[in-house]
């Protein structure tokens, strides 16, 4: 199945754009060096920072388009434009600076910048990396479905468990109480539960106990399949959670450091000319 | 006590009830006799809920009994209310055990020994009345019920429902959620059964919700005095008596034919046979003189029928001349054509002129035409496009039309009056094969695709002459352009049309050659045996045909063609199209490009699948075979436009359930989380657009309609009965209130905050499914809202490309570019 997705969309279309802005930003920065060597405030360095400022608003406003459902045009086109020439935008920033780095507003934008750009490859590789591993995880189910059956094979454990002797329905209760799946953000990026009370559970009773009646040992040897299939059902739950917060966690960075960013370009932007 | 009466009108249903209250108006002297202990039984037995239907929709109510498509309850409680006001004479308990004709008069015998008479009769018992019951011991027990009133009433009980048919299934079913059901079928399937309630019988079973005993009757009931259960139902099973312990025993075993009752009281009948109806005059009297029949008994099962008809039946014995219910409408059908003559005349003039249509009965005629448009098109107008997607049918009354099927602007053929066309797209479901236009001024009558069905499915003479019609016209779009009409007409007498399940071999490789397999309806995948497994090669869809490579080679079947959802083939016998293919050099000069084309297809997939063992190019391939065999398992192969999703792209982002939802009035008409998956694609819940859509079937207000590129949508006119819902396979329609979301603020869609929903409305429910956005410019916002491309529509002609890899932007949105 050979599709385009959003790297090689419409035959690379923005990669192109992206390596001839650079070129000529490249090229103009080589060319035209004023006397007093490359800065900011030059005419090139205003023209790449006029550019630099347009661009960094016109990749915000995807956060936006990509939410405007009642509007024209394929979302897919605009998130590989806002990839590459988000990644060219540093580089026209860097050029636009003219390497002049202090401790100022200025280099603040900066830096901002940088970890937008950096949070959004890391996004990259998300995008690229998890949906596979996603699928291959849950195959045809899904999350609730899952926790349904966990649900359902908590019941059901716990049901037989009291019929055990007391040490095994301790750990089965335990198991099925204490269980936690995706509780709170570390854990969810985690992906597994440290000391995990199932995982617990199963290795208790991986080793059958001799003073069970003929009666309990048939009944015991359900209860250990339901365990270990609830394991394995806890583990696939936590890990698709864990795809899920991985796949969504840079953005806690991406978009908030968007917000810092487009404050700091602005105090940038007005102390530039205040300082005029 | 009175005994003697002008009128007595024997059933209180709706015929019964709409007769007593005309005659109460005219003020006759009239009784009305009532088996049971309350008016229309049959419909108190629907259960609680259920929408009363009031087909036909075109069909005015003429009677003062009042009556719209409405709920039960209401239904119901309007008839109360209309008895009392008409002060109706009813009496109730009144089985009627015999009616004789004495000199002058009917004498009616009831069950209590009571004789009345009267000067005119009015059956009208429908064929409900007279439920069998369970003959067993215990049969009469509490716990026995014949009918379900209230599924709701019953929770947590352990239920058994005696009989396979519609009505039990659907009160097992009503039952399901809440109980335990066990249904005793006699038979040894359920193949009696209509197919919605089969596929929620056999979905239910899967989940576990309901269970079943075939081959098996009721034997005993016996009452338990302790325990759980109150009674226990002793049941003949092929492996022997079997006990159910149960609360309750919900038995729905049909009715007892009314013929014998009906010939009892001396009324004759045409045939032998038990459906048959009873011989009546064209004022709904019967051999016996004074004895009128009307309603489901007379052969109208709709209620609106029956009541028109015991309003009708009075103004008859009254004397009085009334035109059938009907008439105005047609009137009005005909008001700019044939102005200066009468309906029936206009009526006489279609029959006389279109032979198609003088194979139907004078009710049946009206019915369709009541349903149909009469269109009056003026010289070059066009009737439909090629590739269009309409499905309606066409029959000429007067003018001429010229048909044209390929590009060039020359007519093909001519159509005159008398013909009918747009048979094909009507069999097969598919886009128009031709353009037809108008060559002269002509009156046409357009019929829509349902009526058509109905009228097939009930004329077996017209079905004949469709068909041979059908064979005719897929010859010609096949192969035929350049046949001569005689050779036409030769092919097409001596083709057969040969219909296969899902999943059945037309031919299989190795075989001999029969002959041509032109494909009507359906399609069919074409596959061969490589390297030892079965690899599909080609998927071919109606309107095309399979077959022409060991025609031309002589050789034997070089692939096995397989139906890959049901399909009709006409089959040309090998001779024959040999015979066509020597005298006809164009035909065999188009035979031989395709046949030369195929093998050089073929070579191509030959050295890919059988490239080096275990290299990527191997597996590869074996997975975009399998991918194309799993998508027609997945019922893409009836599909026109299906929604698939690459789950190696999708980032779960959800962003096409919500851009949908957003467009659409809050619903979203996709489910992207659940379908099945193979090699990382998955077909989500969502409608695909089949050729003959599923909920199309059975939609009482007819809001489903096509669209001419091919979506199928739900119009305003939905009332929300849920029948599409039910009748769709791949359960993609829901249920949902439709509202107008609110717009988002910039804020609100940069940081991805929901906005405040709306204060949910109290309007109802109506059916929503995907209508591929039609109406928003640039197309399905599912895949425009996809910011990483995972989400597409392809439609099956361009999957095998698109499975292969070869074309690398698949229709991503289009839907018209074949």
């Amino acid at each position: 199945m050979q599709r385009s997705n959003i790297f090689d969309y419409k035959n690379y279309r923005y990669f192109k754009l992206a390596v001839i802005v650079i070129l000529i930003a490249f090229v103009a920065y080589l060319l035209f060096e004023p006397a007093v060597g490359h800065y900011g405030g030059s005419w090139l360095g205003y023209g790449l920072g006029t550019i630099s400022a347009l661009m960094v608003l016109w990749m915000a406003w995807y956060g936006v388009r990509k939410r405007r459902y009642r509007g024209s045009g394929a979302t897919q086109g605009w998130l590989s434009a806002h990839i590459y020439l988000g990644t060219a935008l540093t580089i026209m920033v860097t050029l636009h600076s003219g390497f002049h780095f202090g401790l100022n507003i200025h280099t603040l934008a900066y830096a901002i910048l940088l970890i937008v750009v950096i949070s959004g490859f890391f996004g990259n590789y998300t995008y690229m990396i998890y949906p596979r591993q996603m699928t291959e995880n849950m195959g045809e189910d899904n999350l609730d479905g899952l926790l349904l059956r966990i649900a359902e094979a908590d019941k059901l454990a716990r049901q037989i468990a009291l019929l055990m002797p007391d040490h095994i329905n301790n750990a089965v209760a335990r198991a099925c109480g204490e269980t936690s799946i995706g509780i709170g953000l570390l854990e969810q990026l985690r992906g597994f539960q440290p000391n995990c009370p199932s995982a617990i559970a199963v290795q208790q009773l991986s080793v059958m106990d001799n003073t069970l009646s003929t009666e309990q040992r048939k009944l015991y040897r359900d209860l250990y399949s339901i365990m270990v299939r609830r394991e394995s059902l806890v583990k696939r739950a936590r890990q698709d959670l864990m795809y899920r917060a991985r796949l969504g966690f840079w953005l806690y960075f991406h978009v908030p450091f968007t917000i810092a960013l487009l404050v700091a370009m602005l105090a940038h932007v007005i102390a530039i000319f205040a300082y005029w | 006590m009175l005994k003697h009466f002008n009128v007595i009108i024997i059933g209180a249903g709706p015929s019964g009830l709409s007769a007593a209250i005309r005659a109460a108006e005219h003020d006759v002297s009239y009784l009305l006799l009532e088996a049971t202990q309350a008016v229309a039984s049959t419909i108190r037995s629907y259960q609680r809920g259920k929408l009363v239907m009031a087909e036909p929709r075109g069909l005015p109510l003429r009677s003062p009994l009042p009556f719209t498509a409405s709920l039960r309850e209401t239904v119901l409680e309007n008839w109360e209310k209309s008895i009392s006001e008409h002060k109706i004479n009813v009496r109730y308990d009144a089985k009627v055990v015999a009616i004789s004709r004495l000199k002058n008069k009917l004498e009616i015998e009831l069950a209590d020994g009571d004789k009345l008479t009267a000067n005119h009769v009015v059956l009208a018992i429908g064929v409900q009345g007279n439920l069998r019951r369970l003959e067993i011991p215990g049969g009469d027990l509490p716990q026995v019920q014949y009918q379900l009133d209230d599924p709701e009433a019953y929770q947590n009980e352990t239920i058994v429902v005696v009989g396979g048919g519609d009505s039990g299934v659907e009160n097992a079913l009503a039952l399901t959620n809440r109980n335990q059901v066990i249904i005793l079928n006699r038979a040894e399937d359920f193949s009696n059964l209509k197919e919605s309630n089969l596929s929620q019988l056999m979905e239910s079973r899967q989940k576990g919700a309901v269970d079943w005993l075939l081959e098996t009757k009721p034997q005993s009931i016996e009452k338990n005095t302790k325990g759980e259960f109150p009674i226990t139902l002793f049941a003949n099973t092929p492996k022997g008596v079997e006990r159910i312990p149960c609360h309750r025993i919900i038995a729905r075993l049909g009715a007892l034919p009314s013929r014998p009752l009906l010939e009892s009281f001396g009324i004759a009948f045409p045939t032998a046979d038990l459906g048959a109806l009873p011989l009546l005059s064209t004022s709904y009297e019967s051999n016996v003189p004074g004895l009128y029949i009307i309603g489901a008994l007379a052969g109208y099962p709709l209620i609106k029928q029956g009541i028109n008809q015991g309003y009708e039946v009075i103004e008859y014995i009254l004397g009085n001349d009334v035109e059938p219910a009907d008439t105005a409408l047609l009137r009005e059908k005909f008001s700019n054509f044939c102005t200066d003559r009468g309906v029936d005349d206009v009526l006489y003039k279609i029959q006389k002129n279109v032979p198609i249509l003088a194979m139907l009965n004078t009710l049946q005629l009206r019915e369709l035409v009541l349903e149909s448009n009469i269109l009056l098109s003026e010289p070059s107008d066009i009737i439909f496009k090629r590739n269009d997607y309409s499905t309606t049918f066409f029959s000429i009354i007067e003018g001429e039309l010229d048909v044209l099927i390929d590009e060039d602007n020359v007519p093909d053929a001519t159509l005159k009056a008398g013909d009918f066309f747009g048979e094909l797209a009507l069999v097969s479901g598919r886009r128009r094969p031709g353009t037809v236009r108008a060559r002269t001024k002509c009156v046409i009558i357009e019929t829509p695709r349902r009526v058509m069905q109905k009228l097939i499915g009930s004329v077996q003479a017209m079905r004949r002459m469709l068909n041979q019609v059908a064979i005719k016209s897929v010859v010609q779009v096949c192969i035929g352009l350049s046949l001569s009409e005689e050779d036409l007409n030769d092919v097409a007498t001596h083709a057969t049309l040969k219909s296969y399940n899902a999943g059945e071999d037309l031919f299989h490789e190795g075989d001999e050659a029969d002959g041509l397999y032109l494909i009507q309806s359906g399609s069919v995948t074409v596959s061969r045996m490589i390297g030892g497994r079965e690899v599909v090669l080609f998927y071919v869809a109606a309107g095309n045909y399979v077959g022409e490579m060991s025609l031309v080679s002589g050789e034997p079947r070089y692939a096995t063609v397989r139906a890959a959802v049901a399909t009709e083939a006409v089959l040309i016998k090998a001779d024959r199209m040999r015979d066509i293919i020597a005298r006809n050099p164009e035909i065999r000069s188009a035979l031989d490009a395709r046949y030369l084309n195929h093998l050089q297809e073929q070579e191509k997939r030959k050295q890919l699948e059988s490239a080096s063992d275990g290299s990527g190019a191997f597996t590869s391939q074996s997975t975009q075979s399998n991918l194309i065999s799993f998508l027609i398992q997945q019922g893409v192969g009836e599909a026109t436009d299906v929604l698939l999703i690459d789950e190696s792209l999708c980032i779960r982002c959800n962003h096409c359930e919500q851009a949908c939802a957003d467009t659409h009035g809050g619903a979203t008409r996709l489910d992207r989380d659940t379908g099945p998956i193979f090699a990382n694609i998955r077909v989500p819940t969502s409608c695909r657009h089949c050729e003959h859509p599923h909920c199309m079937k059975d939609c009482p207000p007819d809001a489903i309609h096509r669209a001419p590129h091919g979506e199928v949508y739900i119009d305003d006119s939905c009332i929300g009965c849920g029948n599409c819902q039910q009748n769709c396979p791949y359960d993609v329609i829901q249920m949902a209130v439709i509202q107008d979301q609110p717009e988002r603020s910039l804020w609100q869609m940069l940081l991805g905050i929901q906005p405040e929903s709306l204060p949910t409305t109290n309007s109802a429910k109506v059916a929503v499914k995907c209508d591929m956005c039609k109406d928003i410019t640039d197309g399905p916002v599912c895949v425009r809202a996809c910011p990483v491309g995972a989400a597409l529509r392809v439609n099956p002609e361009g999957l095998l490309g698109y499975a292969s890899g070869t074309s690398g932007e698949v229709a991503l949105l289009s839907s018209d570019e074949i």
